[in-house]
């Protein structure tokens, strides 16, 4: 690699938190000129290697090279005098400040002790020139789009460090439109010799802008090379933690087609979330649901419960139409959603796990309609024993369990409502092995009971092992469904790589 | 709820032992303190003073307990029993009959709620902003009602609500003892408190639990608002008058510290009617005994600040988790060597 000096390089990186290896030795490097992909799945420790990077964490052990000298990056503002600028997804800027004042806050030019507005507003100007950028810099950052902000956020960065940029799925919040600016502008930025880091979970970008790419997996360098050197179906493998060569042995189990598909959504949808989809299930059958992270899966299931309500669309149970705008609704048709964010849109952490498991039966009989104490200590115990739940008691604030063993409160919450249709978010995510498998022995059982089940799944093994029929998720849309003896591993990661239908500009 | 009955006098423990240090002390300054006498067919002494006096901020702090437990705040409450006391003083001078003067006002109070609700469940505005507009805007709706002056009435059905008595107990005992009970019952007896507790401690998991929290937190708003209707029309009848400027003036600030003093955290979720009912006697208790000790009263504001601080020390290592920390801590260390 001496050809092509590193502008910034990691070597060996290592930071572990309490008991959890975040980063393990791992390389990266970044030359310039290069719009460099960093991917992984949540949790693979991207965020955790940006913040190594900007100098929000030291790393245990590995070094850090700046044009192949050592440094030690010792907090955020010396990142930056190091030439290190970073665009976080959530844009840290002041709305209600101009845009001026954003561009050169903690740096105005001063004149007899006061800021210099004159100059600096003239600066702002030169500077978005640069970019294209038209504004009027006086009036207040909040006035313009996000993707404005986004870029007045990358002006200010480069501006001030210069060397290195680093984005944060800058493009999580933009549309198609406001991406191609984007990406109009770092290609400019790339001529001038930066080396930018984009980190982004939409693979059609990540060949569209990229040259290189590299992957982590598990705090572990999955893999690193050049875009046009590996295939999206490689790159997918990579991300996901398994070869196309290795062979499937799971255990799968197939299920007789169900006669009627009691539940029809035809043409569901919200804008800015979720591209309109059909989707049948039927009492009896799992439909698993595969895609990476930010295609799609969580925001079909908000939009099915009614979390978000739909913008388009019909519902249909049993034939009849129904009308599904908030969570009570959904809950009325019989449904239930174990959500994939446990601890913000799951469990009640001060409650005990009694109340935890009663609340969606309570709140669906109604507030006058009380389960007395002793059914709820009843229903509690029941589960408790069914779901084998490891709490000393069932008084216990449900905050002190284990995740897998909230995770069974959760589902243990919804099958007190008796639902017809259970919608599984990531049901396996952050959870033991032992609680793991006893989560899909119990998708099994219930889908024997009689259940309509839908499980939204990032482990293509576990899709396989359990979904009748699996659909398939692509940048917020559905893409296709696999059934049959076509589930295989193979097929699906095949499906979540398939190139765009549309030609990209 | 059901829990060991143990646990909730050991975590009601601090607070009862303030009350009791109070009360002695108290004692020492006024020896005649625990003096109680009947005279007219009614109550007379230091004590029924104090719950007497205590009984407009216990009232409000019935309601306000359900909207701290809810993670929210209502700082309007004193402008709404400024706003309710015109109403009942300027409709009583204009000849109304008594029970249609209480409705009216209550029904006020109980408009004012909603309007704080529908600002905090359904715009999202964060509760100490949506209900500081209220208090700000409320005395001048006051204001507006008795038309700067302060309206004064003779009716002794309206009087009686303040200075009357029923059995030898004073009427405001009464009502806030009846509130109470109420309150407290149908708290407890429907799924109420639960539900309330839910969406304070985590309103977005209660959401996905299917439960209507913007409905829930709109009724917590509308009964704080007609709580505060109540102690406004108490207030009212004691003085018979209407101040639009100085009625429930700083009492929406005791409020809170009576239902912070009885254990419920500012942050939402476990709450106790009763302990904050315990807390506004707290409260009244310091005041009754500065007065009484012949204390310059400047020195009220700074004791109690006193004790406050005393008793949230106590709370922040009993109730909100210090020995359930400790026993957690040496519990796990305990099986992790195993």
């Amino acid at each position: 690699m001496t050809e092509h000096p590193s502008l910034l390089a990691v070597e060996g990186i290592c930071k572990s938190f309490i008991g959890f290896k975040a980063l393990d030795s791992v390389d990266f490097a970044v030359r310039p000129g290069e719009i460099h992909a960093l991917l992984g799945e949540n949790g693979a420790g991207k965020s955790t290697l940006i913040k190594v990077l900007t100098g929000v964490h030291q790393p245990d052990s590995g070094v850090i090279k700046i044009d192949g000298q050592p440094v030690s990056v010792r907090d955020t503002q010396h990142a930056q005098n190091l030439g290190i600028g970073t665009v976080y997804q959530e844009v840290n800027l002041l709305p209600d400040m101009s845009v001026a004042d954003n561009l050169f806050i903690g740096r105005q030019p001063m004149r007899f002790g006061f800021v210099n507005r004159k100059l600096m507003e003239k600066s702002a100007r030169e500077l978005l020139t640069q970019y294209d950028l038209h504004l009027d810099v006086s009036s207040d950052l909040s006035r313009y789009s996000v993707a404005v902000q986004q870029l007045v956020a990358i002006a200010r960065a480069v501006d001030m460090s210069g060397r290195v940029l680093i984005l944060d799925e800058p493009t999580a919040s933009l549309d198609r439109h406001e991406t191609e600016i984007l990406f109009a502008i770092l290609r400019k930025l790339r001529s001038r010799g930066l080396g930018i880091v984009f980190i982004t979970h939409f693979l059609d970008q990540v060949y569209e802008i990229c040259d290189r790419v590299t992957v982590l997996r598990n705090g572990k360098l999955a893999g690193s090379a050049l875009t046009t050197e590996l295939p999206k179906i490689e790159l997918v493998s990579l991300m996901l933690g398994r070869t196309l060569a290795v062979a499937t042995h799971n255990t799968r189990r197939d299920r007789p087609a169900p006669e009627i598909r009691q539940f029809s959504f035809k043409g569901l949808g919200r804008s800015r979330s979720i591209a309109p989809f059909d989707l049948d299930i039927g009492e009896g059958e799992v439909v698993g649901m595969a895609g990476l992270l930010g295609s799609g899966r969580t925001e079909t299931a908000k939009v099915l419960f009614g979390i978000d309500a739909a913008d388009t669309g019909q519902i249909h149970i049993d034939g009849d139409p129904v009308l599904i705008r908030t969570p009570q609704d959904a809950v009325a048709c019989g449904f239930g959603l174990c959500p994939e964010d446990r601890k913000s849109d799951g469990i009640i952490g001060d409650l005990s796990v009694r109340e935890n498991i009663c609340l969606a039966l309570q709140a669906h009989r109604g507030w006058f309609n009380r389960l007395s104490t002793h059914e709820q200590t009843v229903l509690a115990d029941k589960f408790v024993k069914a779901f084998d739940i490891r709490t000393t008691d069932i008084e216990k604030p449900v905050k002190f369990l284990s995740g897998g063993n909230q995770q069974k409160v959760i589902l243990a919450r919804w099958l007190a409502t008796n639902p017809r249709l259970l919608i599984l978010d990531e049901p396996t995510r952050g959870i033991d092995v032992g609680a793991h498998a006893e989560i899909i022995a119990l998708i099994h059982q219930l889908c024997d009971d009689g259940m309509a089940l839908l499980v939204i799944s990032s482990e293509i093994d576990e899709i396989v092992a359990y979904s009748s029929r699996v659909v398939v998720l692509r940048d917020r849309a559905h893409r296709g469904e696999i059934s049959g003896d076509d589930i295989v591993p193979a097929n699906i990661m095949r499906m979540i790589a398939a190139e765009p239908e549309r030609a990209s500009a | 709820m059901s829990g060991p009955r143990v646990t909730a006098l050991t975590k009601a423990m601090p607070q009862l032992l303030t009350l009791v240090l109070i009360l002695f002390l108290n004692y020492l300054a006024f020896p005649g303190f625990f003096d109680i006498r009947l005279q007219d067919g009614r109550l007379f002494g230091s004590l029924i003073d104090v719950l007497n006096r205590g009984a407009p901020v216990i009232i409000l702090a019935v309601g306000m307990t359900a909207v701290i437990a809810s993670r929210g705040v209502d700082l309007s409450v004193g402008a709404v029993m400024a706003v309710s006391g015109a109403i009942a003083a300027t409709m009583t001078v204009a000849g109304y009959p008594l029970p249609i003067v209480i409705l009216a006002t209550l029904g006020v109070g109980l408009l004012c709620g909603l309007w704080n609700g529908i600002l905090v469940a359904y715009f999202d505005l964060q509760p100490i902003v949506a209900t500081l507009i209220l208090m700000v805007a409320g005395r001048g709706i006051a204001q507006l009602i008795t038309e700067g002056s302060i309206v004064t009435f003779n009716e002794p059905g309206l009087i009686f609500f303040g200075t009357g008595s029923f059995a030898g107990v004073p009427m405001p005992i009464l009502i806030a003892l009846l509130l109470l009970i109420v309150a407290i019952a149908v708290v407890r007896r429907t799924a109420l408190g639960l539900l309330i507790e839910s969406i304070g401690i985590n309103r977005s998991a209660s959401n996905y639990a299917g439960l209507n929290s913007k409905l829930l937190l709109l009724v917590i708003y509308a009964f704080c608002g007609f709580c505060a209707a109540l102690a406004g029309i108490i207030i009212a009848a004691d003085i018979r008058g209407a101040d639009a400027n100085n009625a429930g003036l700083w009492l929406e600030l005791d409020a809170i510290l009576a239902v912070v003093v009885g254990g419920t955290s500012l942050f939402g979720g476990r709450f106790s009617i009763l302990m904050s009912a315990l807390g506004a006697v707290i409260i009244q208790a310091m005041n009754t005994g500065i007065l009484l000790s012949g204390f310059p009263p400047e020195y009220n504001l700074i004791l109690k600040a006193l004790v406050i601080i005393v008793i949230l020390l106590a709370q922040s290592f009993s109730s909100a988790g210090g020995w359930a920390f400790v026993k957690a801590e040496f519990g796990t260390k305990g099986r992790k060597s195993q």
